[in-house]
This record gives structure tokens, C-alpha cells and sequence, in this order.
């Protein structure tokens, strides 16, 4: 007997399937579709959003409508700058100046693209390495799993703050060693999680399938198993994003991180910080607001995708 | 339980061998060694120094020596920016500032943050609760470098209360501002947990069944509620120490109160590294042995946790 494919006739379909109401209704809604309206109809999630592409336009476009240049220095407030470096727009420093005589804006410009770029490449090195990491000692398990994942206990229980100094004294003080140093740590937490859900997803049934069908161990890792992970990496990478930022930002406060001509917001923060006495609050308070709300953004942001991309949790 | 101790320890001292090894060979590695300057000495000098405190000898006798003095005498050997001094000296005019306030900020987070945790959770949706919960997202944002500054232009700069900085021997005007900024974002996460697990705790079924046996609402929040409320907690404690050791950098660096954070900038700044391997080591023992007491503590007081 030959088995053939049985053929559902398309002419025996009493639904018209070119009829517009039809494809309305039951266009199926994928998860991130889905994902997408439960994130979008939550009030405080969309409104950091917004606040975070501000922040971004302002760090990527805000030097165009800059008066003076991040380097340049006013000669005109200097010796005085408590009265004639405040902000103003008839001088052109819209947040004042800072101690030196140069524009505040230009440097709050300029410190938010170091902070943010800090954040975003701190937190796509864990996606990425954490990631792989993770589903690899999940998906192997066993020893593999034992031995990969004792080295991340280990390097977490280190008090890496202190290591990163170690690393930024011994190789200068740089923003690339400061990306080197926050790539080494920024990964070990992602990969636990990682690990943790592809713990139970290598159970699954389509992995089974996969395995069936032939497919090698990391094609089943890189095509099956990361493609469902993707919903707590975006969650957790974007809490990440704040963390990267606040690590940068304490080393920079230290004077250790990001340097001149150089700068971001620890930077700034320290800057201001350290002339308070003299009167001069927007030094401190300009950068700090920025650093604020991103922060805050980026924390809720990270809560209403959370809340969207794992209804479980509700 | 001893075969977790073991177990644990099992982790807890490899990871302290690979964090004074880790030290070490970066020490080593880094360009120019402790008495490279600008004006070289002369190559006599130089191969006096270097013999007096050892770099002549081979890398792994080096270190060998290192381990053995930090193990058998907690020597950590002599600085090389500050020649008449030891690190172990340093470390030690150092040190108790730092412990001192953060003692303080350690002990008063978790018990304010408990209180506020539990109160928030017992007066679930009222002010008190918003209180808590408003206080908790705020302090997020607010970590010990930005608190610092705040609180020094409203303590300081507004109201004059408190001196911004120094030490003065850690008369108390000294200590508050530092104890605050240090403590204020812990003490907020300890809010938010205590609150979460007390209102996970305050809704389970033994909690009813106290209640409908008539009992007074203090007591079955005391005897009943507590403990399982707090067990979440003892957990964080470890983070939290970290962070607090790490937080006591910026305190020291902001207020110049003279404690072992300022003393490890400081030396960061010099290319000490004699004295930076050794505060790291010092403090990478005190948090990994904090850890180590934390997880014991847990598995000894929740019987659960079986390994």
C-alpha cells in the first residue's frame, strides 16, 4: 500500500479567504505582538520610555545646539564662575559652567553618550556571552554544567569593584579598559539565569523533535533553545543597562574611570560634587538629573517588559 | 550540615587562593614595576631595592612567600610608595574608621529597613505601606555617590548642622552624613524584601489558622510570621555587606574620613601595589567569609536547604 498526502481541498473552504474581515480576525497574535500591547498599555513603562529617547536624542543630538564646544574654555567666567558661569541663555551655557569655564551643556552632552554607550556595550557583552554561556552549561548539564558553573560561582563572589580598580591601576586608567573590565563581570549573573531556563527547556518537547529531526547539539542551542530565551534576556538585559551605568559611574566618581578631556555622568557627578561648598549647585544637579531619570527609566522599562513578556508573574 | 560546611568552604577557599594569585600576577604583569619613574635610578640602586624587597627572586618564589606571609604572620609585606611603612600598617590606620561607620550603616539599614519592611506589610495599602514602597524605588536611584553630595548641601550647605567632611577621631557629627549615605539604599532594599516575604508569609494558611485560634495580632506576627518573613532576607545580607565594603570607597573618598577606601584610591593613584593587593585581599576575605557565615546560617536555620 503507498501512503500519499492527503490533500485538503481549498475549494471545499466556505470561508473566503481573501475577504478582509477574515484575515482580521484570525491573524493569530505572536508572542511579542502580544507582548508588545500588554508593555504599551502600561502608563509608567511608556512613559519611561519616552524619557529614555529623550535622554538619547539629547546625548546623540544635542551637541548641534551646543553654543560652545565640550573643550573650549569661556575666559570670561573664569575666577568668577559662581556669578557669570551660571546658566543662562544669554551666554550660551544653558546648564552654566563648570569649574574650568567650560559649558556644562557640552559636557552633559558629551557624558551621556560615554554613560549610556557604557550601559548599552556592558550590558550586549552579557546578552551575548551570558547567553551562550548559560545555554551551553544548561544544555550539556553534567559535569560540563558543574564545572562551568562553579567558575561563575567563583568569579561572583569575588568583590569585583575592587578587581576592576586592580585591573584599571595595572593596565591605565582608560575607557576601554573600563569596557574590557565591566565585559569580565557584567555576563556571570545572566548566564545563572540563562542556565536556569534552559534547564527546563531542553525537556521540551520541540527540543526532542529537533533531536529527532537530526539536528546537532548547537544547532538545537542556537536555534532552538536561545530563540525562547529571548524574553528574560531582553528583561534582564534591561536592567543591566542601569547597573552597567551605576558601575561606571562609581569608578568614574573615584576619578578612576573615564578620563579627561573625556567624561560621563560618575564623572561629572564627582565634579560637581566636589565644588558644592562653593555655591555652584548646578554643577552637581544638571548631570545628576540626567543620571537620575535614565536610571529610573531604565528600572521601569525593565518592570512593565518583564510584566508584558512573563505573565506568569502577574 | 558538616558535609555542607566542607562543601562550602570547598568554594570559599579556592576562590580567596585565586583572588590573592589573580593580585598577584597582575601586580607582576603591569608595565613598569614599583620604581620606574620619570628619573631612573641607577641600575646599583634599583638592584638594591628590587633585592630588599624580593623582586630579584623568581615569580613563583615571589609568590610563595607572599601566600605563606599572609597566611602564617597576615603580613602583606611593605609598601612601595610609602618605604618606611607596611601595608599591615596602612591598613590598620585605616581600617577601624571604616569599620566604625559601617557598623553602623550595616546594623541600622537592617533594622530600620526590617521595621519598615514589616510595618508596610502589616499596614498593607496605607500611607505607611506608600511610605515604603516610595521610599524603596526612590533609593534605587539614589546609590551612595549621589546621596553623598545631596546630603551635604542640605545638612551642610543649607542648614550647617554637620560638618562635610573629616573625621576628628569619629566624634558623632562626624559620623552621621557617612553612616546615612552608606546605608539609606540598603536599608531600602531590606524594606522592599522584608515587606514582599512578610506579605507572602501574612497570607499563607498557618497564619490564618493562629488567627482563628484567636490569637493576639502581635503575637502571631512576632512568634509566627517573623521568622519565615525574614528568611528571604538573611540571604541579601550577603550582597548587601559587599556592597557596603565596596560603598565605603566612595564615603571615604567624599567625606576624607581618613578610612580604608580613601587609602585604597589614594594608592590607586600612586601605583602602590603593594597596599591596593593587599586592601583587596583583606576585603575580598572579609566578603567571602561574610558569605561563607551567611549561607551556613541559612542552611542551619531553614532545614530545607539540603545540598
Amino acid at each position: 500500500m503507498v501512503l500519499r498526502p492527503i490533500r485538503v481541498q481549498a475549494a471545499a473552504d466556505p470561508i473566503d479567504v481573501n475577504d478582509a474581515n477574515y484575515e482580521v480576525s484570525t491573524k493569530a497574535r505572536s508572542l511579542w505582538a502580544d507582548a508588545a500591547r500588554r508593555f504599551f498599555g502600561h502608563v509608567p513603562s511608556v512613559i519611561s520610555l519616552v524619557v529614555l529617547i529623550l535622554v538619547a536624542l539629547f546625548a546623540f543630538t544635542g551637541h548641534f545646539f551646543a553654543v560652545w564646544s565640550n573643550a573650549e574654555i569661556d575666559w570670561s567666567v573664569l575666577g568668577n564662575v559662581r556669578v557669570a558661569g551660571a546658566p543662562s541663555l544669554e551666554t550660551g551655557h544653558f546648564f552654566g559652567t563648570d569649574d574650568l569655564g567650560r559649558d556644562l551643556y557640552s559636557r552633559v552632552v558629551q557624558g551621556s553618550q560615554i554613560s549610556l554607550m557604557v550601559g548599552l556595550v556592558g550590558a550586549g557583552i552579557a546578552v551575548i556571552v551570558g547567553t551562550l554561556y548559560g545555554a551551553v552549561a544548561g544544555y550539556f548539564g553534567g559535569r560540563v554544567d558543574s564545572i562551568m558553573m562553579r567558575f561563575v560561582d567563583i568569579m561572583l563572589s569575588i568583590p569585583y569593584m575592587f578587581v576592576l580598580i586592580l585591573l584599571l591601576v595595572v593596565f591605565g586608567r582608560s575607557i576601554s579598559m573600563l569596557f574590557v573590565g565591566i565585559g569580565l563581570i557584567s555576563w556571570l549573573d545572566m548566564s545563572r539565569i540563562v542556565r536556569g531556563q534552559t534547564l527546563s527547556l531542553k525537556e521540551k518537547e520541540f527540543v526532542e523533535a529537533a533531536r529527532a529531526g537530526g539536528a546537532g547539539h548547537f544547532t538545537i542551542i542556537l536555534r532552538h533553545i536561545i530563540p525562547n530565551l529571548l524574553g528574560i534576556v531582553v528583561v534582564y538585559a534591561t536592567l543591566l543597562v542601569p547597573q552597567m551605568i551605576l558601575t561606571e559611574s562609581f569608578i568614574s566618581f573615584l576619578g578612576l574611570g573615564v578620563q579627561e578631556p573625556l567624561t560621563s555622568w560618575g564623572a561629572l557627578i564627582s565634579q560637581g560634587a566636589g565644588t558644592v561648598m562653593y555655591g555652584t549647585l548646578w554643577q552637581l544637579l544638571f548631570p545628576l538629573f540626567f543620571f537620575i531619570i535614565t536610571l529610573f527609566s531604565f528600572y521601569f522599562v525593565g518592570d512593565g517588559l518583564r510584566d508584558a513578556l512573563d505573565p506568569r508573574d502577574r | 550540615m558538616l558535609k555542607y560546611i566542607l562543601k562550602r568552604l570547598g568554594i570559599a577557599i579556592p576562590t580567596l587562593l585565586i583572588l590573592i594569585v589573580f593580585s598577584f600576577v597582575l601586580m607582576r604583569v603591569a608595565p613598569g614595576g614599583p620604581f620606574s619613574s620619570e628619573r631612573p635610578l641607577p641600575p646599583q640602586v634599583l638592584a638594591n631595592v628590587n633585592a630588599k624587597f624580593g623582586l630579584d627572586q623568581p615569580w613563583h618564589i615571589q609568590l610563595w612567600e607572599y601566600l605563606v606571609g599572609i597566611i602564617t604572620r597576615f603580613d602583606f609585606g611593605p609598601s612601595f610608595a610609602y618605604t618606611d611603612r607596611t601595608v599591615n600598617d596602612i591598613i590598620m590606620q585605616g581600617f577601624p574608621v571604616t569599620l566604625t561607620y559601617g557598623a553602623w550603616a550595616f546594623v541600622l539599614a537592617v533594622l530600620i529597613g526590617c521595621a519598615l519592611g514589616i510595618a508596610a506589610a502589616v499596614r498593607h495599602n496605607t500611607w505607611l505601606d506608600y511610605l515604603a514602597v516610595g521610599t524603596s524605588i526612590g533609593a534605587q536611584v539614589l546609590p551612595n555617590f549621589v546621596m553623598a553630595p545631596l546630603l551635604v548641601i542640605v545638612f551642610t550647605l543649607w542648614l550647617g548642622w554637620l560638618p562635610g567632611g573629616g573625621w576628628r577621631g569619629g566624634q558623632w557629627p562626624y559620623v552621621i552624613m557617612p553612616v546615612i549615605a552608606l546605608g539609606t539604599s540598603y536599608m531600602a532594599s531590606i524594606a522592599r524584601i522584608t515587606r514582599s516575604s512578610m506579605l507572602e508569609v501574612l497570607s499563607s494558611n498557618f497564619i490564618r489558622t493562629a488567627r482563628a485560634k484567636g490569637m493576639p495580632a502581635t503575637h502571631v506576627i512576632v512568634r509566627h510570621a517573623l521568622k519565615p518573613a525574614l528568611m528571604p532576607l538573611l540571604s541579601y545580607l550577603g550582597p548587601a555587606f559587599v556592597g557596603m565594603v565596596t560603598g565605603s570607597v566612595i564615603i571615604d573618598v567624599f567625606f576624607s574620613t581618613g578610612g580604608i577606601g580613601q587609602l585604597f584610591t589614594n594608592s590607586a593613584f600612586n601605583r602602590d601595589y603593594s597596599v591596593i593587593m593587599g586592601i583587596t585581599i583583606l576585603l575580598g576575605a572579609l566578603t567571602i567569609s561574610f558569605n561563607l557565615l551567611v549561607d551556613i546560617l541559612y542552611a542551619w536555620i531553614d532545614p530545607r536547604i539540603r545540598y
